[in-house]
């Protein structure tokens, strides 16, 4: 298939509409709300439907009510839209309902800026509303790869049954690129869903979207089980790419749009005969452990260096997988500020 | 000869509510008019938080049990996956008319083809007694110690006159559910506003005056004449908005 020019957030939103989303509902922000703006018309093309809703905090809850009903439901927004869904998204998860959120980062914290951050990094990965749950995350970095993620990630979430939160910036949501759609997804039968209300059950065979359990042990055997499932995606769902580490002396680390600077940054270092690599995590949680468990325990790397848009939550992560084995240096940008390849190229040679 | 029978709608789970609580009565109206209406096996419910949390361990029906205040968009989602279901969501005053606020405004206002009924019981009961939105001036809670003051803690809130004031609701009544004559009139309220749903007419409303026994700290009997005595002047009975045309 020939491929097209698209902006990012509209590359989404189409990509959504082919993995088979027919439901949205959301609360116009920037730097996402073309997301909203083309579903608001695309949507009608494949009978499905779409709401702006009053609020970040009703569109979240529309989408409970759509998942638990059965049907495949999307919200997107951006950092304060994503923090007033977060009783939402813990209600979902809890409910063990399946839906896609895209939160396309801005700057922060308070009310903060439109430019490019990854401040919302443990917010995301971390469960980010009350209580003990996780989503499955991914932090694509390029147009075509947010694309082919959306694609599946509703498979991912009936799989599962969970939440999937697509973490982006303003960068990734306003790049034009060209992007190669996959072709229009054969729907699973909807029928298949045991636990969704579609209004028909009554008796024993009734179907119950809750997430109220009152008695502790109740309570607990729910979050074995919800702890279980996350063990699950650390088996099974860990993505990420390794760029030229294996015969690196230095390894940056970096993931989403972050991560395209780094690469150019592995290559100028490269160049320059100092051997760099890349691991970009594609999943942020699962996070790929094993895949920094493997270089600190390789002789030939000698040090980390990990780059982010916000003050060390991604490198935590980083730090807990290297474990104290090789030294992890560290440069980060905030509020909306992004560094060149130039000052990626500087801090690594640096600290070599 | 005619015998009772338990609404085929209810399950046979015990109601958890106080004695003399009005809230099983409602619950009771719901199922038979559900019932009545031959829909069973065609309905999803939508609870809220509150004393009737569990109200879906009562509805024989699909249930969710949605965020406190958040059961207008959670039924909102539910009928546009399902629109040929009957959904209704069944709220208390603190979860529709204060934290819900927005909510329920713009199911309203979208004309959103659901039925809510709205339990105005004029306290929070299910968090021990604080003031709720629609508490009387006067009313003592426990976070209301002196007695509500327009000063201090601003007014009680009408919600069906102020639906009734937008376009988009198609039924609109407030009931009370005091004696028999008036829960017999509170059903035909609540049958009506699943009937316009069933036309496919948009959003119904029904707002049920309720006692809390226990947080009001009065016998049920005293708790019917404080609604008759009291409430209907703040919250007069009657049909603030009928688009008409149902049967
Ligand atoms: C976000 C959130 N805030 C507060 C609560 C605590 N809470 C539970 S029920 C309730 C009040 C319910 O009162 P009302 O809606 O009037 O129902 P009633 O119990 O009187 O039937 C509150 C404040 C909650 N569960 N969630
Ligand atoms: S606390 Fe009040 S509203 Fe709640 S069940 Fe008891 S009497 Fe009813």
């Amino acid at each position: 298939m020939a491929k097209k020019l698209f902006k990012g957030n509209e590359a989404l939103g189409e990509a959504a509409v082919l993995g088979g989303c027919r439901f949205f509902f959301g609360y116009p922000i920037t730097p996402q709300t073309e997301l909203s703006e083309y579903l608001s018309w695309r949507l009608y093309d494949v009978g499905g439907t779409f709401i702006q809703s009053e609020s970040e905090v009703s569109a979240i809850n529309m989408v409970y009510g759509a998942a638990g009903a059965g049907a495949r439901a999307l919200t997107s927004s951006s950092s304060p839209g994503i923090s007033l869904k977060q009783e939402g998204i813990s209600y979902i998860a809890c409910a063990e309902l399946p839906c896609v959120i895209v939160n396309m980062m801005r700057s922060g914290p308070g009310l903060g800026g439109i430019m490019p951050s990854q401040a919302d990094y443990s917010q995301a990965t971390k469960g980010g509303g009350h209580g003990d749950y996780r989503m499955l995350v991914y932090g694509p970095s390029t147009i075509q790869e947010a694309v082919d993620i959306m694609y599946n990630a509703f498979d991912k979430a009936e799989q599962y049954r969970i939440p999937v939160m697509i973490l982006g910036d303003g960068m990734l949501g306003q790049l034009m690129e060209p992007v190669e759609f996959p072709p229009l997804k054969q729907m699973p039968d909807p029928s298949t869903k045991e636990w969704a209300t579609t209004g028909t059950h009554y008796g024993k065979d009734r179907r119950i979207v809750n997430s109220l359990y009152i008695v502790a042990s109740e309570n607990e055997a729910v979050n074995i089980k919800l702890q279980a499932k996350y063990d699950l995606l650390r088996k099974n769902e860990v993505m990420c790419e390794e760029y030229m580490c294996e015969d690196a002396d230095i390894i940056i680390t970096a993931y989403g749009t972050v991560a395209r600077i780094c690469k150019s940054a592995v290559k100028a270092l490269r160049e320059k005969g100092i051997k760099t690599g890349l691991i970009r995590p594609i999943t942020l949680f699962p996070f790929p452990t094993e895949v920094f468990h493997k270089y600190a325990n390789s002789d030939k790397t000698k040090k980390f260096v990990t780059i982010e848009l916000s003050t060390g939550q991604y490198n935590e992560d980083v730090l807990l997988s290297v474990m104290g084995k090789k030294p992890v240096e560290f440069y980060c940008r905030m509020g909306g500020s992004v560094m060149t390849v130039e000052e990626i190229v500087n801090k690594v040679k640096e600290v070599y | 000869m005619a015998t009772y029978h338990k609404s085929n709608m209810l399950t046979d789970t015990p109601l958890s509510f106080c004695p003399g609580c009005t809230h099983g009565i409602a619950h009771k109206l719901i199922a038979e008019v559900l019932q009545e209406l031959g829909q069973q096996g065609n309905v999803i419910g939508v609870a809220p938080v509150g004393c009737s949390v569990f109200a879906y361990k009562f509805f024989n029906c699909d249930m969710q049990e949605a965020a406190h205040g958040r059961a207008p968009a959670v039924a909102t989602g539910i009928k546009r996956v399902h629109p040929d279901k009957v959904v209704f969501s069944y709220q208390g005053d603190g979860d529709l008319a204060s934290i819900g606020l927005a909510e329920i405004m713009h199911a309203g206002l979208r004309g959103e083809n659901i039925t809510v009924v709205f339990i105005n019981n004029a306290i929070y009961g299910m968090t021990g007694g604080q003031m709720a939105p629609t508490s009387l001036i006067g009313q003592k809670t426990t976070t209301s110690p002196f007695g509500r003051t327009v000063e201090r803690q601003g007014n009680p809130i009408r919600m069906c006159e102020m639906l009734a004031s937008q376009d988009g609701p198609a039924y609109l009544e407030r009931v009370m559910l005091t004696d028999y004559a008036n829960v017999l009139k509170a059903k035909r309220a609540i049958k009506k506003a699943f009937e316009y749903q069933i036309a496919g007419k948009g959003f119904s409303m029904v707002e049920c005056l309720s006692t809390c026994p226990t947080n009001w700290h009065m016998t049920p009997v005293q708790a019917c004449q404080h609604i008759k005595d009291n409430m209907t002047k703040i919250y007069p009975l009657g049909v603030f908005k009928d688009v008409g045309g149902a049967k």
